[in-house]
């Protein structure tokens, strides 16, 4: 199976690529990418490309051909979130491998990572080889395991992170919950050298935030819930960062909330520590206000803060300090979320909305194209060690976006199971025209 | 007229909207003093106390109020309910609902339960209490006991003392004198007023001696026990030391000032008895008037077209 | 467009006569009194409590009701109404009362009225005195005293005005519907 995408603006950072051109892909592989500027003569076709035949094998390679029009829309690398709840095993209720891939691919991702707070919990390596294979046979999408710190996540045993990675898994995290020991923090980071694998950290002081539902401040008090210090988070940071100067192992902070956790991060990266961050788009999209109302699809973990936060944040992004914007995609069901305020569990279902609230960012000049493709594609890559890239021979994951149509967003025509988004009826442009995973089209309407 | 067809709280009403139940809460109170403490004005509606918080005098004022307007009332206790039996909330007020309810008033620990159950019934939902929101009938009756004894609330010194963060009487309280115009004073530890509260209207303070200097009114809030295990204050008699009101401290206040407290309280921790029966207090009279106020809230939303 | 039926000088003569009728009928003034309802029979109430102490030389007692909570109209009416005071200072059982009225239509008034009243005590009776009449009964209620019977249909609107209200005394007959 040939593809050949025509005339789309590939933006490809890896290789430095911002052109409008074509891609041929070959058997699940890119074969070449064809820049325009150096065909500027001839309009035709390339000359590389073999003549078509109708479904028949010439010469042992299947020249069935498709061609996908991509004049006025760009041509990426496919999406890698390294932040995703995917739910399976255990709260399919939730979402399933099935359903949670069908949705990253519907928002331009190729590749999501899930994070190991399952039932069972991924603290082992049947529990990943189970989610692998599960994957291979359901998933829409690429599917890599991110591993449990601890036992459990009871933050008191480290796993085993050596067989775990052999088994699949490209990081451990605890999230959901803070490691609370800085000791058991400590011999994680150090441990993990050994496999050469990133500690992802939710970064969350429990003792600060305890029960805790939304941002401490004037709006806390006056919807009478109770709130979490911005505090709460910046401690921990600043711990990990500690640690991870202390032990020169990897440390990557997820979902960055706060002005003060940006200024800590930026700080200890001029430092030289090996220390990356993350960001999702509710963060620099709403601020608390969204909670007015007690509409809990605005209930988040961490929660949702002030304008000051927001601008840090696109600071943030903008001089590097942040590397990644992942979606920390938490699907719930709707009858979980249709309750009090102070019992709906906390999340956003944000695959299938992340691209285009991140293209919002490009618009306003806060990123360039090719720096968001950074952020979304290529970083989290060089995190984890994997591709993000358009480079010949390469596996074939491409997200091609057109970034003109204004589409509304619909909850409940997510292919996610979750529709608890804050984001319904927003009017959004920059959504995947056709995802293509391993040489696989995916396309809709 | 009212506007809206529920009552959560009183961020969600106008000055003209409070002043409209307090005016109506006087018609009302004429009522109660007659022989017939009845009226038919909204027979055949149905009201139902759905209460997962225990309160006998807040339910049975309630209570008495609906009878009086001639309303058929329920009360739905959540220990004997199928809520224990792990019910979710929103099928609760759905059954309650499909037995005809016009009137649901409730209380609940959580905040944001009244506005919950308000988007997704036809029934106008009274708010009896939601967690550390608001508590807005007893902040409107504390208003009209104090337009009864004073004549108006605009102008005049107002001190609340006592745990603000945790007391939604509190927070209702704040909104409405504020919006009626008074001068609202906060006194009482620091870690049991947060600083943010200022940008409430109201001024803060730390001591009695400080807070109480001219005031016309003094509202005492009760000091849960539970706090002092939390780190809110050290022990209650270090709270009754510093933050207690005693006949010494009273006396800086003005000639003519009125002690009131929602109740229940705790006599020789927040408020000496001799003050809780002496001639400054009102405490008796705010319940009175709960019944009026609550009669009005009730008359008055029952006019609002849904 | 409005016609006015009745003046200053009309209204006086109307009042005159119906303290003339209603001490007649009644005998004198022996546990007698007024009860006006809100708003328009209460000042009406007190003017003919001022004529029968001319009469009869008795001041006899006035007081003042609101129907509000007896209304059986309270789903229906566009707008709520206003409460309003209800003073009656004196107790109404065994005493004769002479409900008053400014304009006598459907009725429903006077039945919540009557409600109203049978709340407060057990009167010995009850008569009812309106300044007008304009028919269209919708319950089985009549007036004992009458100042003027205006015939009207429904498309037309009666407004008593009063100098106690600040407007001149006259009574007006509207079309609806014309004016806006």
């Amino acid at each position: 199976m040939r593809i050949l995408i025509k005339e789309g603006h590939i933006v490809d950072p890896s290789q430095g690529i911002d052109v409008i051109g074509d891609i041929l892909i070959e058997d699940g592989k890119i074969k070449e990418v064809i820049s325009q500027k150096s065909d500027v003569r001839s309009r035709k076709a390339p000359p590389h490309q073999p003549p078509l035949s109708k479904g028949g094998i010439k010469g042992g390679v299947s020249s069935e051909l498709r061609t996908i029009a991509a004049e006025g829309m760009f041509v990426i690398p496919g999406l890698i979130d390294m932040h995703v709840h995917l739910r399976e095993p255990g709260y399919e209720y939730k979402e399933t491998i099935k359903t949670g891939t069908a949705a990253a691919i519907k928002g331009g991702f190729t590749t999501v990572c899930c994070m190991p707070n399952t039932y069972p919990i991924n603290d082992n390596a049947s529990v990943t080889e189970f989610i692998i294979r599960k994957a291979a046979l359901e998933g829409l999408c690429t599917v890599l395991p991110i591993g449990a710190i601890t036992k459990g996540q009871k933050g008191e045993e480290l796993v085993e992170m050596g067989t775990m990675k052999d088994q699949g898994c490209v990081a451990f995290s605890d999230d959901g919950l803070p490691v609370m020991n800085s000791l058991i923090m400590r011999r994680a980071l150090e441990y993990s050298k050994a496999f050469g694998v990133p500690i992802i950290s939710h970064c969350e002081d429990l003792t600060l935030s305890e029960d805790g539902v939304m941002s401490e401040g004037l709006l806390s008090i006056t919807l009478g819930l109770k709130g979490v210090p911005a505090e709460a988070e910046q401690i921990m940071v600043f711990r990990d960062i500690l640690l991870a100067e202390l032990t020169r192992g990897r440390l990557h902070i997820a979902h960055v909330s706060t002005a003060g956790s940006v200024k800590l991060i930026r700080d200890v990266k001029k430092r030289g520590a090996n220390v990356t961050a993350e960001t999702c788009p509710h963060y620099f999209s709403l601020t608390e206000d969204s909670v007015k109302g007690y509409d809990t699809n605005a209930k988040v973990n961490p929660p949702l803060r002030t304008k000051k936060d927001i601008e840090a944040i696109k600071e943030g992004l903008k001089d590097g300090t942040i590397d990644v914007i992942a979606t920390d995609h938490a699907p719930h069901n709707r009858d979980e979320k249709l309750r009090e305020f102070d019992f709906a569990p906390s999340g956003i279902s944000g695959l299938e909305t992340a691209l285009s609230l991140s293209m919002k960012l490009v618009d306003e000049g806060v990123l360039t194209m090719s720096q968001l493709v950074e952020k979304m594609s290529l970083n989290p890559a060089r995190i984890l060690g994997l591709n993000g890239t358009l480079k010949s021979g390469a596996d074939a994951d491409i997200t091609i976006l057109d970034t003109k149509k204004e589409v509304r967003v619909e909850a409940e025509k997510f292919a996610s199971k979750g529709k608890n988004t804050p984001f319904d009826g927003w009017m959004l442009k920059g959504f995947p025209f056709i995802t293509i995973s391993k040489g696989r089209i995916n396309e809709w309407q | 007229m009212l506007t809206e067809k529920d009552l959560l709280g009183i961020k969600e009403l106008s000055v003209e909207e409070i002043n409209l139940i307090l005016d109506s809460a006087a018609a009302f109170k004429d009522v109660l003093g007659r022989d017939i403490k009845k009226v038919p004005t909204l027979r055949g509606k149905t009201t139902v106390n759905v209460f997962f918080e225990p309160s006998t005098r807040t339910r049975t004022s309630f209570e008495l109020a609906a009878k009086r307007l001639s309303t058929d009332v329920i009360n739905f206790s959540v220990p004997t309910s199928s809520v224990v039996k792990g019910e979710s909330l929103i099928d609760t007020a759905l059954t309650v609902q499909a037995l005809g309810a016009d009137f649901i008033i409730i209380r609940h620990f959580s905040a944001g339960v009244p506005h919950l159950l308000a988007k997704k019934l036809k029934a106008s939902v009274i708010n009896a209490g939601d967690g550390t929101n608001e508590h807005p009938t007893q902040a409107l009756l504390d208003a009209f006991t104090i337009k009864e004894k004073k004549e108006k609330v605009e102008g005049l010194n107002i001190a609340i003392v006592g745990d603000i963060a945790h007391s939604r009487v509190a927070k209702s309280n704040i909104y409405c004198l504020t919006k009626l115009g008074a001068k609202v004073r906060l006194i009482g530890p620091p870690t049991l007023i947060p600083e943010e509260t200022e940008d409430l209207g109201v001024v803060v303070f730390h001591k009695m001696e400080d807070g109480l200097k001219n005031v016309d009114v003094v509202m005492m809030l009760r000091i849960q026990m539970e706090r002092q295990g939390k780190g809110f204050f050290p022990s209650t008699e270090e709270y009754s030391k510093n933050w207690g009101l005693t006949l010494d401290r009273l006396s800086l206040a003005k000639g003519d000032v009125i002690v009131m407290h929602p109740g229940p309280m705790n006599r020789g921790i927040e408020i000496s008895s001799e003050i809780a029966d002496g001639p400054r207090s009102v405490i008796l009279e705010q319940v009175t008037n709960g019944l009026a106020v609550r009669m009005a809230v009730m008359y008055l939303l029952a006019g609002v077209k849904k | 467009m409005s016609k006015e039926f009745f003046n200053k000088k009309d209204i006086d003569r109307a009042l005159t006569r119906m303290a003339h009728e209603i001490t007649e009928k009644n005998k004198g003034t022996e546990r007698l009194c007024l009860v006006g309802i809100q708003r328009g029979g209460v000042h009406l109430a007190k003017r003919l409590a001022s004529k029968i102490k001319v009469i009869e030389k008795k001041e006899i007692p006035v007081g003042s009701l609101d129907i509000a909570f007896y209304r059986d109209d309270l789903s229906i009416r566009k707008e709520q109404t206003i409460v309003r005071k209800t003073d009656v200072p004196f107790e109404v059982t065994d005493l004769k009362i002479i409900l008053v009225d400014d304009v006598l239509f459907t009725g429903r008034s006077i039945r919540a009225a009557m409600d109203a009243l049978i709340d407060l005590g057990r009167p010995a009776a009850i008569q009812l005195a309106v300044l007008i009449d304009r028919g269209h009964r919708e319950l089985p209620i009549k007036a004992d005293y009458v100042g003027k019977n205006i015939p009207t249909s429904l498309s037309e609107n009666v407004e008593v005005q009063l100098e106690e209200e600040g407007l001149e005394d006259r009574v007006i007959l509207e079309k609806m519907g014309f004016e806006e």
